[in-house]
């Protein structure tokens, strides 16, 4: 009979006047996420380029006692090295002892020691043996350095068994879909986009009624005939033009800005982006039935935030976790939003890729905000 | 829904409360306190803090439901129809439950939606608040500048502002001047006589003072209930046989000292610049005076007492807490 919407629209406005008031809140929420997003675009190169080199190149000198020069196979050997995007070769160190030192002092990430009788070899037709150290700390560098290492030494070898003038049987040629330069902005950003809406919009409504809490209004709200899904719904609303504004100045920074190139329809994009916004508020929502302060918010809201960037494939792919937290990933909602927006943005996919993502968002935030609003019915006891 | 709540007795007051009993787990925090309120009455609600004062008017205005018993406000029962009797009523608490950053007239506006008033009839009641409340000049000031005062009388507008039936006030003066306490007390006597009923929780005496009724809530349980004339009378506070003067004298230490010598004096205590004692019936005031004077005390007038409400809240708590052997 009576109807559990009821207070919806008195709250939506108030919340208005609340936004128009703390206008500072409101801008630095706007801005913070730039801020972060310029760190993260032009920071963060995930390509392993230029890895510093140090190089001990030992070939020829027995036979030239005194020489640092290498032999003329040696220094033709490592010029491969220097031309390759790969490693940037910053020193030439003289004995062993040398070699190890920039290793173990981290200076060098990559040393290259080339034998005293390398040239002697490779004249007389044996294996020259090459020694590459690889600072192992880091492994997305380590495993560049040595795929890459490993294959100028297989491209020498050819060169060398091959006669002159013949044609490589296998030939690889790779092409890479979407994001053809490997521009690390083109991957992280739209990621990024589906981590900074998280993080602001759940704060928004979280906030919006712990401050109630805190001032000792809501115990008055609770009196009055508002109905536990009109405050929610009263709450939602007006946040969700500010999670829209948000997304759209993200993007727009994102493209302008960042030159990352959208493949895809924009404004299904955006479209699908609504249910994510839609269960990220009704989390802030959830958060604050539980949380009496705003630190205590600040702190919940940590709790599901981290763990959804690490699972959600932000940052390490899906497919290479172990098969519990996969699966876990599934209930993490930025995982949904981050084949969105890689699917629309990278990918050029549309509604028909993508719908499911979507319809799990919506049903997601719908069961959060039934929840939130069952344990406001139950706050006052 | 049982038989208890739904056969209803609405005589016609205000409140009733009929066996309401709330339990937290092993704990009872109110147990079976039945009072009946009048409309138009100011019921003043008192009891230390602690004692269940809080509970009851959550069960009162529909927010907790009660582990036994019942109620009705308006005539409609809190445990069947809680969703209509907040509709019924009003509440301002200590904190007043005022939008610190929204004006005066946005705060006025959210509290008449909150209880479906729209379109004209909102503009109308809120134009009416703030001429009676004498907010006028206020209207565009956000409530977080507005003295304590004015801060109250923003939230009474807020809480009369759907015209209740019923206002529940938890103490409403705790921490305000006392003109804007005495203002606020004249408010309310101006507007029980337009037949609103007050349900007012205080620490204060001078304002259980000018209750029409009064209700004294002590673990839980109601130990008394009346006017202030009918408590001041309760025999319990005044034991048969005896009588109570108020002796004024120059040096009240001294003349305490004294009089407790007095054979037929039972018991006497300071009250500012007098002493209150309780003596024996047979004493009447110019003997009692004549002896005063006899041992040495200056005294300047002998008036006959009626006890005060400190002294009968203090006197039942004291007999209730013998009784049941708790502290006090």
């Amino acid at each position: 009979m009576s109807n559990p919407f009821r207070g919806f629209y008195a709250v939506f406005a108030k919340e208005f006047l609340h936004m128009r008031r703390d206008s500072t809140a409101m801008v630095f929420a706007l801005i913070m996420p730039l801020v972060q997003m310029t760190i993260l675009g032009a920071a963060i190169d995930t390509n392993v380029r230029q890895v510093k080199t140090v190089v001990y190149d030992a070939s020829g000198v027995m036979e030239r006692a005194g020489s640092t020069e290498g032999s003329e196979q040696s220094r033709a050997f490592v010029d491969r090295f220097r031309n390759s995007d790969t490693f940037r070769v910053y020193k030439y160190v003289h004995s062993d002892q040398d070699l190890n030192a920039e290793m173990v002092s981290g200076r060098a990430r990559v040393g290259l020691k080339i034998p005293f009788d390398f040239e002697r070899r490779l004249l007389r037709g044996e294996t020259a043996q090459v020694l590459v150290l690889v600072d192992g700390s880091d492994s997305s560098v380590a495993g560049q350095a040595v795929n890459v290492s490993g294959a100028i030494g297989l491209d020498e070898s050819l060169q060398r068994m091959l006669p002159p003038n013949t044609q490589v049987p296998v030939e690889i040629r790779p092409k890479v879909m979407f994001n053809p330069d490997s521009r690390s902005p083109n991957f992280f950003l739209p990621g990024l986009m589906a981590v900074l809406l998280l993080f602001v919009t759940t704060m928004l409504t979280a906030f919006a009624i712990v401050r109630e809490k805190e001032r000792g209004t809501l115990e008055q709200l609770l009196i009055t005939p508002v109905k536990p899904l009109g405050l929610m719904m009263g709450k939602l609303l007006p946040y969700f033009s500010t999670g829209l504004t948000e997304m759209t100045v993200i993007l727009l920074f994102m493209r302008f800005i960042f030159q990352v190139p959208i493949h895809g329809d924009v404004v299904l994009l955006v479209l699908l982006a609504m249910t994510y916004i839609f269960v990220n508020l009704a989390l802030g929502l959830l958060i604050s039935s539980r949380a009496n302060s705003q630190v205590e918010a600040m702190q919940l809201a940590m709790g599901i935030m981290l763990p959804s960037i690490f699972l959600s494939g932000y940052i390490f792919p899906r497919d290479t976790m172990p098969l519990i937290f996969r699966g876990v990933s599934y209930l993490v909602p930025a995982t949904y939003m981050l084949e969105i927006s890689r699917g629309v943005i990278l990918r050029g996919a549309g509604l028909l890729e993508l719908w499911r993502n979507a319809t799990v968002l919506l049903g997601m935030g719908a069961a959060i905000l039934m929840l939130a609003a069952y344990r406001f019915k139950r706050i006052v006891v | 829904m049982s038989a208890a709540q739904s056969s209803a007795p609405p005589n016609g007051h205000a409140i009733i409360a009929q066996g309401l009993t709330r339990k937290f787990g092993d704990v009872v925090a109110v147990n079976h306190v039945s009072f009946e309120v009048g409309r138009g009455e100011v019921f003043g609600f008192l009891g230390p803090n602690g004692s269940g004062k809080t509970t009851v008017i959550k069960m009162l205005t529909g927010l907790l439901p009660p582990t036994a018993g019942t109620a009705w406000v308006d005539g409609v029962n809190v445990v069947g129809d809680p969703e209509t009797v907040r509709t019924r009523i009003g509440y301002m608490s200590q904190k007043f439950g005022l939008y610190e950053d929204l004006t005066v007239r946005e705060n006025l506006r959210f509290y008449g939606q909150v209880y479906g008033l729209q379109g004209g009839e909102l503009t109308r009641k809120m134009e009416e608040t703030i001429e009676r409340n004498l907010l006028g000049p206020y209207v565009d000031r956000l409530a977080g500048r507005l003295s304590g005062g004015w801060k109250q009388r923003l939230a009474l507008g807020c809480a009369l502002l759907h015209d209740p039936k019923i206002l529940y006030l938890d103490e409403p003066t705790a921490g305000i001047d006392p003109v804007a306490r005495r203002k606020l007390w004249d408010l309310l006597f101006d507007l029980s006589g337009h037949g609103i009923t007050f349900f007012v929780t205080t620490h204060y005496m001078d304002e259980a003072e000018r209750c029409s009724h009064l209700a004294y809530i002590y673990f839980g349980s109601i130990i008394a209930d009346g006017t202030p004339e009918t408590l001041r009378r309760l025999p319990e506070v005044s034991p048969a046989g005896t009588r109570r003067y108020e002796v004024a004298t120059a040096n009240v230490t001294s003349a305490l000292r004294k009089a407790r010598t007095l054979p037929f004096l039972r018991s006497a205590t300071i009250f500012g610049r007098s002493i209150h004692a309780l003596v024996d019936e047979k004493v009447p005031a110019e003997e009692f005076g004549a002896e005063l004077r006899r041992i040495g005390v200056e005294v300047e007038e002998v008036r006959p007492l009626l006890p005060d409400l400190e002294d009968v809240f203090v006197e039942l708590t004291y007999r209730r807490a013998e009784a049941e052997g708790v502290p006090a």
